[in-house]
């Protein structure tokens, strides 16, 4: 937090003084970027950080980059992250209502346009959502957007009634003035606000005096997606517009050697078929035509620098990696000698395809001089740059609309900005200009890549006579996510943060910890994936803990808490949950439990499982009990609606989900092979979050880690058998 | 060839292939964009409309065989069902990120139109075509039960 001296200390009093003592909250300065119409030249761009005099365009009130209030009173909240269902809409909208102390009702949300200087994301340096960040980077930010507007409206208020601003107060959008009776709006004030000198500092409120944050609100985004009318870039239609398909090498690392379009160009509505570096575009006037054009096509293939290997080759490249372990973490020694037991294991986990419910697409309209793409846009930044390097433009003549989007789960958010350079790639070799909407259908974002990378995790674990786990030494071997990439600042001592996250910091009080890093390369492209190194590491620290536990003779939740003194959020997720299950209880017959306790993203999210044996020799379960700590809840009901939603997606990969690759090409295309979970798999859920005051952190993300190990617990449990590879089902690798 | 599809109460003269799936009719020629495209091999839902009054998966129905049809998408949805399912759904925050959930709401109200009053296992068995990656399925039999408790 920025303590710079107070540049208007008259300001300052009079808000000090309205409040009064008892109710005063935290005093932080306003640097909030103004409003872009109103930023000063490019010379002066070094104020940019400096709240400028607020303008109006058309009686719209812009105090700030953040905030717009119409003469209608409505209150729009630009959101510099994109919505695909975590709710960041809602979520930073909530933070700009508090403390403008707006009435929930007039609240409005829209997606800001790509522009870094105003819209980063303050824990990446760049535009961009990920890491379950949004809420935590923006939770200081919207509340003095939405105080510096409160602070104007005041001032215009105060100036019109002739009344000190210090006796004004606003409750749900309503300006009041005691002494006086007299009352107004935001609209009745937006115009005069705009007039009014920016405060260089406000207040923001105590927690104790908030009246939205934490509380129940409807999201903004609901009634649009519950009547069709949200739009996505699917649903983009502009005039003279075309669809383009593009016709992807079958093998990851091939390309283009020819191909015959000559079936192809007697589709009817075919209009033109371009060689572009990701493939074979194929530009149609509808989708339909596309996708009969793009089957017509002959292509051969150079696949000299293809990958070519099936999954068990890869996976034995990944067993017997040997040479050049880095370690990320190494204390003590590993125990040995009488009295010593100890157990090995070696985890499989699959490469996993995110595929959102909306395929990737990207509309784009684009000349000598500039571009505009409408699209589901996760790290605009990045888009941006790629696209103006594609086409020769300077990344701010690049605009992008960032627009809903159907899902991600990681998938948007690729470092070589793979959507939007082929749409750039695709506008450029049509040499035309009309728009072009790309679309991937459900085959090409199956087989496209991008997924999570396979890991195979090596444990050993020591337990002495007495029952104390006393070693835990570990091998993870797989491919880097950011290593090559423009993410590869990211990578610590040679080792990307994402193989070992979740494993390296193991919370349990154990004497011996060791954990080292294989990193292979493998010609299969790889992405974060909803919770990212946690989906595997959680899985393979959480039921191998279980299984040194079961072991030592100690019961899964005790034997947690006792190891975890340390860890007093841990802990309390734990013992939430504990209660919440009635752990301890009797279990119905033919029924077992499993617990597992997770930290991702600096949330805390313990589960409990409840499952029986089921169809296809895999767990059916029942119930799950899930205790949340994320900081502050904002918005309780999105933490809850994300622990529903991260543990029905974790539970499908973990049960279901697996893509594989025969001599190179991927043996799953669509959602019958590739298999998520469907409503008549989806246990009960029970969801408690915990109240506490630490600053917000993320919920996206930290749902999913906990459910698969929590259910393979269970499931050992139940049958004896402990769950070494994942997914549940079928023999994938 | 030219066919006449009846949409939403509304004739539609349209020209297609004989295989033109009746959800790219819907979408790229009639501009409708509620009905979405998830898959294109009958697996997931997105795209369901009613036909004659059932769910039906039009991206694997050719517009041509829906000829004469009722046809009914997310924009054409009305009467008393679909406005407790509706409600229902804005009432519990449904959506995450919303693209699975008019196919959703289509299959609920089909449902909820045969079977006023489903227990789980019948709400299961109508839902499982649907498929919503961010797993909002909890809310989804809720909203089916609190859409029905109101019938
Ligand atoms: S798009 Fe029709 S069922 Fe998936
Ligand atoms: S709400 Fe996202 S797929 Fe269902």
């Amino acid at each position: 937090m920025d303590r710079r001296p107070a540049a208007s200390t008259i300001e300052r009093r009079t808000l000090l003084k309205g409040l009064g003592a008892a109710s005063a909250g935290l005093i932080v300065g306003v640097y909030i970027a103004p409003a872009r119409a109103e930023r000063p030249g490019q010379a002066q761009s070094a104020q940019s950080d400096v709240m400028a005099a607020a303008g109006s365009q058309a009686g719209l009130f812009q105090p700030n980059a953040f905030v717009r209030i119409a003469p209608d009173s409505t209150v729009t909240v630009l959101i510099k992250h994109i919505e695909f269902g975590q709710g960041p809409y809602t979520g930073l909208a909530t933070l700009v209502a508090e403390e403008l102390d707006a009435d929930w009702s007039q609240m409005r949300a829209t997606s800001a346009p790509a522009d870094v200087e105003l819209y980063k994301n303050l824990a990446f340096g760049m535009q961009g959502t990920g890491g379950s960040t949004a809420m935590a980077n923006s939770y200081e930010q919207m509340r003095k957007a939405g105080a510096a507007a409160r602070a104007l409206l005041i001032a215009a208020a105060a100036k019109s009634w002739s009344v000190p601003a210090g006796e004004i107060s606003i409750e749900k959008g309503v300006l009041r003035h005691a002494g006086s009776g007299k009352s107004g709006t935001f609209g009745d004030f937006a115009e005069a606000a705009a007039k009014q000198p920016a405060p260089a500092e406000v207040m923001l409120k105590k927690p104790e005096n908030f009246r939205l944050i934490g509380t129940q609100l409807t999201r903004l985004d609901t009634a649009s997606k519950s009547s069709g009318k949200a739009t996505y870039t699917i649903d983009v239609r502009k005039p003279d517009m075309l669809t383009v398909l593009i016709k992807h090498p079958p093998l990851f690392g091939a390309t283009v050697k020819s191909f015959d379009d000559a079936a192809a160009r007697k589709v009817k509505g075919l209009v033109d078929v371009k060689a572009i570096p990701q493939g074979v575009a194929v530009y149609a006037e509808n989708f339909w035509a596309a996708k009969t054009a793009r089957d017509a096509l002959s292509i051969t293939w150079d696949e000299s620098k293809a990958e070519t290997r099936s999954t068990k080759e890869i996976l034995a490249a990944l067993r017997s990696a040997s040479a050049g372990a880095k370690t990320a973490v190494s204390r003590g020694a590993m125990p040995a000698g009488d009295g010593i037991k100890t157990v090995e294991a070696e985890y499989v986990f699959p490469y996993l395809a995110h595929a959102p419910m909306e395929p990737l697409d990207c509309v784009i309209e684009a000349d000598e001089n500039a571009c505009t793409l409408w699209f589901g846009s996760q790290m605009q930044t990045i888009d941006q740059a790629a696209v103006a390097q594609i086409l020769g433009l300077r990344p701010e003549n690049v605009s992008i609309i960032t627009l809903l989007a159907g899902g991600s789960f990681g998938r948007r958010a690729t470092p070589s900005a793979d959507i939007a350079s082929e749409a750039a790639q695709a506008a450029k070799a049509f040499g035309k200009k009309r728009p072009l909407k790309i679309l991937w259908t459900r085959e090409d974002d199956i087989t496209g890549g991008r997924y999570r990378p396979l890991y195979v995790h090596k444990i050993k674990g020591a337990v002495d006579g007495t029952g104390s786990i006393v070693g835990w030494s570990e091998t993870i071997a797989g491919q880097s996510i950011v290593a090559g990439t423009p993410m590869a600042a990211m990578m610590k001592d040679g080792i990307d943060p994402t193989m070992v996250e979740g494993a390296e910091d193991l919370p349990y009080a154990i004497p011996h910890l060791k954990v080292d890093v294989h990193t292979v390369d493998v010609g299969v492209p790889v992405l974060w994936w909803r919770s990212v190194g946690h989906s595997a590491t959680g899985f393979s620290t959480e039921t191998f803990i279980d299984e040194l536990l079961a072991l030592a003779g100690k019961d899964p939740v005790q034997g947690r808490l006792d190891l975890l003194a340390e860890h007093p959020r841990h802990r309390a997720v734990l013992q939430e949950v504990a209660r919440m299950a009635g752990w301890g209880d009797k279990v119905p017959e033919g029924r077992a439990r499993g617990v597992a306790v997770h930290k991702s993203f600096n949330t805390y999210v313990a589960q409990i499982a409840e499952i029986s044996v089921g169809s296809e020799n895999a767990p059916r379960v029942h119930k799950v009990w899930c205790a949340v700590d994320c900081g502050l809840a904002v918005n309780p009901d999105i933490v809850r609606a994300q622990m529903e939603g991260g543990i029905g997606f974790g539970l499908g990969a973990a049960l279901y989900s697996a893509i594989t690759l025969d001599k190179g090409r991927v043996q799953q295309t669509n959602f019958d092979a590739f298999r998520g979970l469907r409503i008549n798999e989806m246990p009960q859920i029970e969801v408690s979050v915990i109240r506490s005051a630490e600053a917000p952190s993320g919920v996206g993300e930290p749902g999913v880690p906990p459910i698969g190990p929590a259910v393979a617990n269970a499931w050992a449990k139940l049958t004896g058998k402990r769950v070494r590879q994942l997914p549940f089902v079928g023999d994938a690798v | 060839m030219q066919i006449t599809l009846k949409i939403n109460g509304k004739p539609h003269k349209v020209e297609v292939e004989a295989d033109t799936p009746l959800l790219w009719v819907i979408r790229d020629q009639l501009g409708l964009t509620g009905t979405k495209f998830g898959c294109g091999i009958a697996q997931c839902g997105a795209c369901t409309v009613h036909i004659d009054g059932q769910a039906t998966r039009s991206c694997v129905t050719a517009a041509a065989d829906a000829a004469g049809m009722d046809i009914v998408t997310i924009e054409g949805l009305s009467g008393q069902i679909a406005d407790e399912v509706q409600k229902a759904w804005i009432a519990l925050d449904v959506p995450q990120c919303g693209y699975c959930q008019s196919g959703q709401i289509m299959s609920a109200v089909a449902l909820l139109t045969s079977t006023p009053r489903p227990g789980d296992g019948e709400i299961d068995a109508a839902m499982s075509g649907n498929i919503c990656r961010c797993a909002t399925y909890v809310r989804i039999r809720q909203a089916i039960k609190d859409a029905a408790a109101k019938l």
